[in-house]
Order: C-alpha cells, then sequence, then structure tokens
C-alpha cells in the first residue's frame, strides 16, 4: 500500500518546491538588504509587481524575456548533453552580428525572407562559433572552458570592430551599427500595437521562442541524436563503449547550442534594438542564460518560465531607480536565487527533520 | 634605439601592472582547483575585494588596510561558497555562478548607498599601492629611464612574485600541500588515510576568495584609482584561463598571467600611436592564447575529482 506522504515530504522530494523555495527566499534577502538600505520593502517590490500590471507591462516582459529564454534553452541543452556552455555568451555576440550585418546589406530583400536569412545566418554564425572550440577540445584536448572565455572575448572584440567598419556603422555620429532595415526587424505593425496598447517594441519573437523550446524539447527527449548526445552527457566512456563517437557527439551538441545562442542574439537585435552598439563591457545576455537554465533545471518548459522571470526581474528592475532603489537589487535577488537552487539539497533533507534518522525511509 | 628602450621599459612595465591582479585570483583560483572545487566564483570574489579595498582605503587613508580588507571582502564570499560547495555538496558551477550575481550585487547596492552612485571617490596619491623604486634610478641615461619606467612598478607586484614562490612552496614542498593535492585527486582516498577533506577543501576555497578578493583591490588601487562597476568584468574569467592554461599549477599561472599582463602592455603602447584598430589589437591575448595552447601547451591534468562534490558516507 502506497504510503500518504506527509507535507515535509512532499517538500523535500519536488524539485519544483525547492525552485519556488529559492524564489522566496531570493526575495526575503533582497528584503532585508532593503531594510539595512533604509529604503522601503513594500514600495519597491510594490513598483516590481505594478510593472506587470497592465498589458503594456505585460507585453514588455515578454519582450524582454525572448533573448534570455533562447540563451537559456542554448544552455540547458548543453547541460543535457554534458558541456557546459559557458561560451554562449560569445555565440550570442556574434549571431547577433551577423544578422546586423545581413539586416543592414540586404535590407531590400523581401520581409520574410529577410527575416529567415537573418535567423540562419545567426545560427550559423553561433554555430560556427561553438564548432571551434568543440573542435580546439576534440582534436587538442584543448579544455572547452578555457577557450570558450577566449571566444567570448574574441567574439565581444569582432563585434566592435565590425561595428565601426564603413557600410556597418551608422552614418551619425552613434558608436554603433546602423540600424538594421525594417524588413528585417520582428516588429508587429505600429496600428496593431497600438490599438492592443503593446509596448512599442511589441515583436513576434515570443512565437519563435515557443516554438524553439518545443523542437529542443522533442531533440532531447523523443530522437536518437537527444538520446545520443545525452548518453555521453551522463557517462562518455560508457556511451563510447556502446558505439557512440563522443568526439562527434560533442562536436553536434556545441553545434546546436552555438546556433540557438546566436539565434537569441537575432532575436534581441531583431526585436528589441534594431542595432547593435560598440560596448565598453559584454553585455552578458550568454551568462543570464546560464542563469535561466539554471532556474529551469535545463527542462525546456522550465527554462521558458524561468525566462519570462527573469525577462520580467530585468523589466520590473529597470523601473526601480524611481523608488530610490538601486537596480543592482535585482541581481542580489537572482544570485540569492541560484544559490539556494544550488544548495536545494537542505531543502530535499528537510523530511528528516521530523525523522531524526537520516536515510531512513 | 633610446626610444627601442623607453617603449620596451613601458610595455615590461604594464605586463607587471596588469599581471598582478590576474595573478594573484590566477593563485587563488589554483588553490580551489587543486584541491578539487571548480571555482568560477572568482570574478564575483574579486569584485567584492576591489569594492572593499578602495572604499577602506579611502575612509582610513591607509592603503595597506585597504589592501588586506579586500582579500578579507573575497574571503567572504569564499567562505560562501565553501559553506556550498564543500559542506553542502552543491553543484560547483551553479553555486559559483549565484556569486558571480551576488558579490557585484551587494557591492554595487552599497556603494549606491555611501557614495550615491555606483562609483567610488577616486583615491589620492597617498591612498593608492605606493610605488616602491619610483624614480630610484638616475633620469640621465637611457638605460636610468628605461630602469626606472620598470620599477615603477606597485609594491603589489613584489609581493606578488613573492606569493607565487609561497604558494609554489606549499603546494609542492610541504605535507598539507600533497594532502590537499591528494584531495583533488582522490577524496576517498584520503578519508581513508584519516586526512579531512572537508576540512582542507573548505580552507582552500576560503584561500582563494582571499587571493582573488587581493586582486581585486589590485585592480582598484593601481591600475585605476576607484570602483566602478565594470572595474573588473572579465578578469576574473581570465584569471581562471591562465590557471587552466597553466595546468593547474602556481608557475604554470604565472607564465599565463604574464601573458595576458604583456597583451594588455602591448595594448597600452601601441594604441597610442594611430594605424591601429584598437578593437583588432585588444583581440590579440584571446588569439593568442588559442594558439599557444594549439602548439605549446595541449591537454592540460585537471585535477581528477575536479567538480565532484565529496559527500562523506554517513
Amino acid at each position: 500500500m502506497k504510503k500518504k506522504k506527509s507535507f515535509l515530504e512532499f517538500v523535500s522530494d519536488n524539485t519544483f518546491i525547492h525552485i519556488l523555495l529559492s524564489i522566496i527566499l531570493g526575495f526575503l534577502v533582497g528584503a532585508i538588504f532593503l531594510v539595512v538600505m533604509r529604503l522601503s520593502v513594500g514600495e519597491a517590490y510594490g513598483r516590481l509587481f505594478h510593472s506587470v500590471s497592465n498589458v503594456k507591462g505585460i507585453t514588455y516582459v515578454i519582450v524582454y524575456s525572448v533573448p534570455y529564454i533562447v540563451a537559456g534553452l542554448s544552455v540547458a541543452f548543453s547541460f543535457k548533453t554534458g558541456v557546459f556552455n559557458i561560451g554562449a555568451e560569445g555565440q550570442f555576440v556574434v549571431g547577433s552580428m551577423a544578422a546586423a550585418i545581413v539586416g543592414i546589406r540586404f535590407g531590400t530583400l523581401p520581409r520574410p525572407v529577410l527575416v529567415i536569412l537573418c535567423f540562419l545566418v545567426a545560427m550559423l554564425a553561433g554555430a560556427v562559433w561553438g564548432i571551434i572550440v568543440a573542435f580546439l577540445k576534440t582534436k587538442w584536448g584543448i579544455n572547452e572552458v578555457l577557450s570558450m572565455i577566449m571566444f567570448n572575448w574574441i567574439a565581444f572584440y569582432l563585434s566592435n570592430f565590425l561595428a565601426g567598419r564603413p557600410g556597418i556603422k551608422s552614418e551619425g555620429s552613434a558608436e554603433a551599427t546602423a540600424n538594421i532595415s525594417e524588413n528585417a526587424t520582428l516588429l508587429f505593425s505600429k496600428d496593431f500595437i497600438k490599438k492592443m496598447g503593446f509596448a512599442p517594441t511589441a515583436n513576434g519573437g515570443i512565437f519563435i521562442a515557443i516554438v524553439i523550446m518545443i523542437v529542443i524539447w522533442i531533440v532531447i527527449e523523443k530522437t536518437t541524436l537527444g538520446y545520443r548526445l545525452k548518453a555521453v552527457g551522463f557517462n562518455k566512456y560508457a556511451a563510447e563503449y556502446g558505439g557512440i563517437n563522443v568526439n562527434k557527439s560533442i562536436m553536434t551538441a556545441l553545434a546546436i547550442s552555438g546556433a540557438l545562442a546566436g539565434l537569441a542574439g537575432a532575436l534581441q537585435l531583431m526585436g528589441m534594438g534594431g542595432r547593435i552598439s560598440i560596448f565598453s563591457s559584454q553585455e552578458g545576455f550568454g551568462f543570464a542564460g546560464i542563469v535561466v537554465a539554471l532556474i529551469g533545471c535545463s527542462n525546456p518548459f522550465g527554462v521558458f518560465i524561468a525566462g519570462l522571470f527573469y525577462g520580467w526581474l530585468m523589466y520590473g528592475g529597470s523601473k526601480l531607480n524611481l523608488v530610490g532603489a538601486p537596480t543592482q537589487l535585482i541581481n542580489v535577488i537572482v544570485g540569492t536565487v541560484v544559490f539556494f537552487i544550488a544548495i536545494s539539497v537542505i531543502f530535499a533533507n528537510l523530511k528528516y527533520l521530523v525523522k531524526s534518522k537520516p536515510g531512513q525511509k | 634605439m633610446d626610444n627601442f628602450l623607453n617603449n620596451f621599459g613601458i610595455i615590461l612595465y604594464a605586463t607587471l601592472v596588469y599581471a598582478t591582479p590576474l595573478l594573484y585570483a590566477g593563485l587563488g583560483s589554483c588553490f580551489s582547483e587543486v584541491s578539487g572545487v571548480v571555482n568560477i566564483g572568482i570574478e564575483g570574489m574579486m569584485t567584492a575585494g576591489a569594492f572593499t579595498g578602495t572604499v577602506i582605503a579611502y575612509f582610513t587613508g591607509n592603503p595597506w588596510l585597504g589592501f588586506l580588507c579586500g582579500g578579507l571582502a573575497g574571503a567572504v564570499f569564499g567562505m560562501l561558497h565553501a559553506v556550498a560547495t564543500v559542506i553542502l555538496g552543491a553543484d560547483q558551477t551553479i553555486a559559483g555562478t549565484a556569486i558571480n550575481m551576488l558579490g557585484p550585487g551587494i557591492v554595487i547596492m552599497i556603494a549606491k548607498v555611501l557614495f550615491d552612485s555606483t562609483d567610488t571617490i577616486p583615491l589620492t596619491a597617498t591612498q593608492k599601492i605606493p610605488q616602491l623604486f619610483s624614480g630610484v634610478f638616475g633620469t640621465g641615461t637611457a638605460f636610468g629611464r628605461f630602469m626606472n619606467n620598470v620599477f615603477a612598478t606597485y609594491a603589489s607586484t613584489y609581493l606578488v612574485f613573492i606569493a607565487v614562490i609561497i604558494v609554489w612552496f606549499v603546494f609542492y614542498k610541504t605535507r598539507f600541500g600533497l594532502r590537499m593535492r591528494a584531495c583533488g585527486e582522490h577524496p576517498m582516498a584520503c578519508e581513508t588515510l584519516g586526512i579531512n577533506v572537508i576540512a582542507t577543501r573548505f580552507f582552500c576555497v576560503c584561500m582563494s576568495g582571499f587571493l582573488a578578493g587581493l586582486g581585486g583591490a589590485c585592480v582598484t588601487m593601481t591600475i585605476s584609482t576607484q570602483f566602478r562597476p565594470i572595474s573588473i568584468v572579465g578578469q576574473g574569467f581570465i584569471a581562471i584561463a591562465a590557471v587552466i592554461f597553466g595546468k593547474f599549477r602556481p608557475q604554470g599561472a604565472l607564465v599565463g598571467c604574464l601573458l595576458f599582463g604583456f597583451c594588455s602592455g602591448l595594448k597600452v603602447v601601441l594604441g597610442g600611436s594611430s594605424g591601429f584598430n584598437m578593437h583588432l589589437i585588444s583581440m590579440i591575448p584571446y588569439i593568442v592564447t588559442v594558439i599557444v595552447l594549439i602548439l605549446f601547451v595541449g591537454k592540460s591534468h585537471v585535477p581528477a575529482a575536479n567538480g565532484k562534490p565529496y559527500v562523506k558516507s554517513r
């Protein structure tokens, strides 16, 4: 007979509850900081929640979330296949730049063609960036974390360099690329946005994110390719013994992960910015992707929700200085959430508080 | 010739100045990785150290106190990482990512409260870490000027070279070092021999935080004079890269850090003259690293138990 679980056992065994608890604790720690800084907790958090109280706010959050969701899916995919894609940042940047170049230079193409072309070159650029690292690893045994960090910076400076080239740089004095052609953007028509009361940057990126989420889920869970990649992730020696080409798997995994990160870059550009600035430091979308993947437990659906959550905090956080609270509060909250997810073993052990003997069921 | 000597001196000087923070952080990374704990939180720990160092130096006027407090601030975050990874057996990458968000998040919030800005107020010359041999050599000859350029480095640079020797000695010539390295290779075997794996790793991770904090303080107390949110950005990861480059050995990390420092130095000198694109020059260190890895270094031996949480069996 199945024993009914006690409440504590339910909490201990449910990953979703662990994440929920982590999020609550994150806000709690954020509140403590606010109190120490003599700021009103109610006002600051009120502002965060108020930011999604209307259609405009909600669409803003969705728009913000798209690149985080897709970057998160990229990192989650790499986690599933046993590689830690800390290079998502660089892949995001090259993807974004590739899309920008196509979007600027081939602006006269009809919209559907141009949009798909931008997506493809962005994915190709990201995939190439990932494959280089995989190649260095499989051919010469070079530590992938090290080469990814290098390629993040190479991508960063390459993007800055290209953004300043004639033909790509903006005509004006702005330290940025020219705006991509309107045919390359994903923005809804102005009338539609106005009629619906959406945010001015409302765009179709979210539908792409949903499609990608479903595709990735299918690839990981329902295909032989996904099975093979996961097998390598679990135990590469066992996988090799089972007849799987490990090197090829690592290449494939990083190519797919890189393509996704590149696509995330294109979505950010074509949905939000429309141009790429010459930056003084890395923007961190790829690193945010790591956080989103972690909060979403590397599960595609989880990552989708986590991306929305992250997008909300980023959008809501940008409103925080209106009430005198520093935007950095968001980093503290998210950092705490991730920290508690890391040590979620403490939640899993809650049930032992009552039954004092650990290990006994 | 004079001009060459002058430029050469400046490049050497810049190499040393830029390599110093990386080297502190790199030594820290060595401690953690060799004992079997992946620490990608170095970046966050450096940021904490950078802020704390400048703030304490600013308020007390004593750079050395600031420097030390910078290290301690890093150690606090190191301890946080140690509690999560060593005691609670958390995933080391996740915990490190959390530290990288918490470190900058918390210090920039404090900066907002203290200075009503995300930047700190610039340090005066006496609040910075002193330059020991500035102007000791006569400026009359070209060689004298060269020596002056090179030896104008900050006291922290001399200290870090001593630190490399000490860390090397601890790693390879002491009983503790042997035990520590063993913990990174086969913690279970260590436990059966009576080595306290948990305590050893806990100490090593705290130590890595302390050194990373010193490295961060170096950035804001020598290269620049104030803490800004982008003071550290990326340097923690570069330090980790230098350590992997150096095959997780302090002497190897020294080479890696000097390489990155040299490229930064080259950037400073070449950046002054026109005709070079800054962005392309900035790319050099990273491309050079990859090429050097392909040609000379190859596979690095990662400590066998690196990244695997050690949970004591009950």
